[in-house]
């Protein structure tokens, strides 16, 4: 069975896989961006880190590289737990 | 059509330098063009621009090479990435199209990198490959098949080792073949490709099968990396760890910086020694010895705390921490509606605005460069040490707080305290009234991973700090300085007269008027004229203050001689108004140049000027009335 979530939400240091980006309108440009940096369906994501207070920013290794997001960035991310 | 509007002085191929930010490309420049670089801007924006030259061996025959600015695609979003994008596209003015473009990929991660080179290929440029840190790929055991590799891109891929001085030659032999028996510039169409819209998913695609049928399609973990961040990026752990690189960082400034410091104010005042026996003329002395000498030697002074602090921020961003650190510090300047990206700017504050405000280039974000621009002033750079010394050991009794704490460290580190308080007020207004500032802007910032820092690289970005920051000297702060001088020495007094000459000067007069305004902060008429010469580099204040009082300014050991006489004088209310003055004052006119000069206009320099203005006067004001109404005055 597979679940989806939002990457904001995958607990630390689990394996998920990017499923979609969700393109709200007005954050179209950030979705790209994401995209840009790797965030593209199919690619191993990891929480690594998550701040003390709210966890927010987190560090997220995306395929080979490591990046520092924000929640509101985390939260356009959809991933699964198999790839 | 295009190129024959364009006018070049210089007819050499050109080479574009291309790449994701992280993949080596800097250290890639470095090596080919050793030392042999021009930084400067591009034309109308603060982007820097960095050209060197590579010889091609034959007398005459060389190979410009340009190093763009990083970025993750084509697509222009900040302020680098449009640079980037319109030097590709041959739109960029007053610039020629590069003949060629070297695309840098991270061997490590083929899976992202890959994606830039491809757009750059799809605009008709002829490309290479830069395969960088191949070493680090085969490390982990990833073997990549260059020829393959070649062969399913369609461009020429050469491995390279950036850091390793000879795992450049390859690139370097390729360049060299490519463009000696080639006098004339390769044709090179232009493409006017759509703005790179849908193949993003389809590069995805295309870079995944050939991967695949390179067998690199499975992630290599970067163990060390990992197992560093694990403590460095821990939520407890990190930002001590963070407390303790600042601490040390700090430390090093100050104790490193004492001896080189000391051999520049003697060599300064020997030099101006000399030149007073030279020359004959008063006036001309005057000029060339506390007008020349003094001005610029004073600003010298502070070159080896500001290289002492650059390296270490070269060191701490060659390695990888930086970003981590910026990280951490997120939340923190997220509460004043900062990023983390504008830590590094306010870090090097601390040496000195000037190259603070330099480096907040690198903050895509407008508003959040602006902000960052407008509280930089307010840490507590070197030069405003000099005068907190002079003040809290004439002011301030040397006893003990709490039996370990001595007041006079206690009373500087307040001060310091004042300044970052005073930036975070400042940004969390800019905050909570201004539309733009309640936004949250996206942070999307890599981590690379950790490296040793090498000293080529780091000697590199060392010069050109040490050279902009000369260059300034050389020019803004000369200029300002001989100005002032000017306003202290005329018109001269004359022969009845039996006060200090600099009373009856522009800046005397200008320093009685101004006593009025600063009467009720505690100011005499002494401070007021004192402020004046101050303006030129904060610390002349002290022997500006030495020559109102009517004592030599050249001795060496002002602070002793001067202080007691200061202590007598003053209050302590209006000691205590006049630190805090220095806090925030906008003291320093070559940071209002550089203000100007980065952000191309008057605006910003005078909303600074009188933000600043405003809010010392308000604390100096709050200070001194507190201070008399403790009986104080």
């Amino acid at each position: 069975m597979e679940t989806y979530q939002s990457l904001a939400k995958l607990p630390k240091l689990e394996k998920a896989w990017v499923k979609t980006l969700r393109p709200q309108a007005s954050q179209n440009l950030l979705a790209r961006q994401l995209e840009e940096i790797g965030f593209v369906p199919g690619e191993q994501v990891q929480v690594l880190s998550k701040a003390l207070i709210g966890g927010d920013p987190m560090v997220v290794r995306v395929g080979q590289s490591t990046f520092a997001l924000r929640q509101a960035e985390a939260q356009l991310i959809e991933v699964t737990q198999e790839p | 059509m295009q190129t024959a509007t364009l006018h070049f002085v210089d007819h050499s191929p050109m080479v574009a330098l291309i790449g994701n930010p992280n993949c080596g490309k800097t250290a890639i420049f470095n090596a080919l063009t050793g030392s042999h670089q021009k930084v400067a801007n591009y034309a109308g924006v603060t982007v820097e621009r960095k050209e060197g030259k590579l010889s091609l061996g034959e007398p005459g025959k060389t190979l410009r090479i340009l190093d763009l600015p990083g970025a993750y695609s084509l697509y222009p979003r900040s302020l680098d990435e449009r640079v980037t994008h319109d030097v590709l596209k041959g739109l960029a003015a007053g610039e020629k199209r590069p003949d060629l473009a070297v695309c840098v990929v991270d061997a490590t991660n083929l899976r992202r990198t890959l994606k830039l080179a491809l757009a750059v290929q799809r605009l008709g440029l002829p490309c290479v490959l830069a395969l960088n840190m191949s070493d680090l790929a085969e490390k982990r055991g990833l073997h990549i098949d260059p020829q393959a590799l070649s062969a399913h891109l369609g461009m020429p891929v050469i491995p390279t080792v950036g850091i390793q001085a000879q795992g450049v030659a390859p690139l370097k032999a390729h360049l060299i073949e490519r463009f000696l028996n080639n006098p004339a510039p390769l044709q090179t169409p232009i493409v006017n490709a759509p703005l790179d819209d849908a193949p993003d998913s389809h590069d995805a695609q295309r870079i995944q099968r050939i991967l695949r049928e390179l067998g690199l399609d499975h992630i290599q973990p970067d163990t060390l990396s990992e197992q560093i961040d694990h403590w460095v990026l821990h939520p407890l752990w990190g930002p001590i760890i963070l407390g303790f690189v600042l601490f040390v960082v700090f430390q090093a400034v100050f104790a490193l910086a004492i001896t080189p410091m000391a051999l520049i104010k003697d060599a300064s005042v020997a030099l101006g020694d000399y030149c007073a026996s030279m020359i004959d003329s008063e006036l001309l002395r005057s000029l060339v010895v506390d007008g020349l000498v003094a001005g610029v030697g004073g600003v010298l002074v502070f070159l080896p705390q500001i290289l002492i602090l650059f390296f270490f921020i070269l060191v701490l961003e060659e390695s990888g921490y930086l970003p981590r650190a910026a990280y951490l510090l997120d939340k923190l300047m997220g509460s004043v509606g900062l990023s983390g990206r504008s830590f590094i700017p306010l870090l090097s504050s601390f040496a000195c605005a000037i190259p603070g405000i330099m480096a907040a280039r690198t903050i895509s974000n407008t508003r959040d460069r602006w902000v960052t621009i407008m509280i930089a002033p307010l840490m507590t750079c070197s030069a405003r040490l000099p005068v907190y010394t002079l003040l809290i050991s004439a002011f301030i009794p040397q006893t003990l707080v709490a039996g370990t704490f001595s007041l006079r460290g206690l009373v500087l580190f307040a001060l310091y305290l004042m300044g970052i308080a005073g930036a975070m007020l400042v940004a969390w207004l800019l905050k909570r009234f201004t539309s733009e500032g309640s936004l949250t802007r996206p942070l999307m910032m890599e981590l690379p991973s950790y490296h040793w820092p090498t000293a080529k690289n780091v000697a590199i970005g060392l010069w050109q700090r040490a050279k902009i920051f000369l260059n300034r000297v050389g020019g803004v702060i000369l200029l300002l300085t001989l100005l002032l001088w000017f306003l202290a020495s005329f018109p001269l007094p004359d022969e009845h007269f039996h006060g200090q000459p600099i009373e009856v000067s522009f800046a005397g007069l200008l320093g009685h008027a101004l006593a009025h305004v600063f009467e009720p902060i505690g100011f005499n008429w002494q401070i007021s004229i004192a402020l004046i010469p101050g303006m030129a580099a904060r610390e002349v204040v002290v022997s500006a203050l030495g020559t109102v009082y009517a004592l030599s300014s050249q001795a060496g050991d002002i602070t002793s001689t001067l202080g007691p006489m200061l202590a007598q004088s003053w209050s302590l209310a209006s000691a205590l108004s006049l630190m805090v003055w220095f806090v925030f004052a906008p003291q320093c006119l070559s940071t209002i140049a550089t203000v100007r000069r980065e952000t191309n206009g008057w605006r910003m320099p005078l909303m600074m000027l009188s933000y600043l203005f405003i809010l010392a006067y308000a604390a100096s004001f709050i200070t001194y009335r507190l201070a008399l109404s403790l009986g104080l005055g």
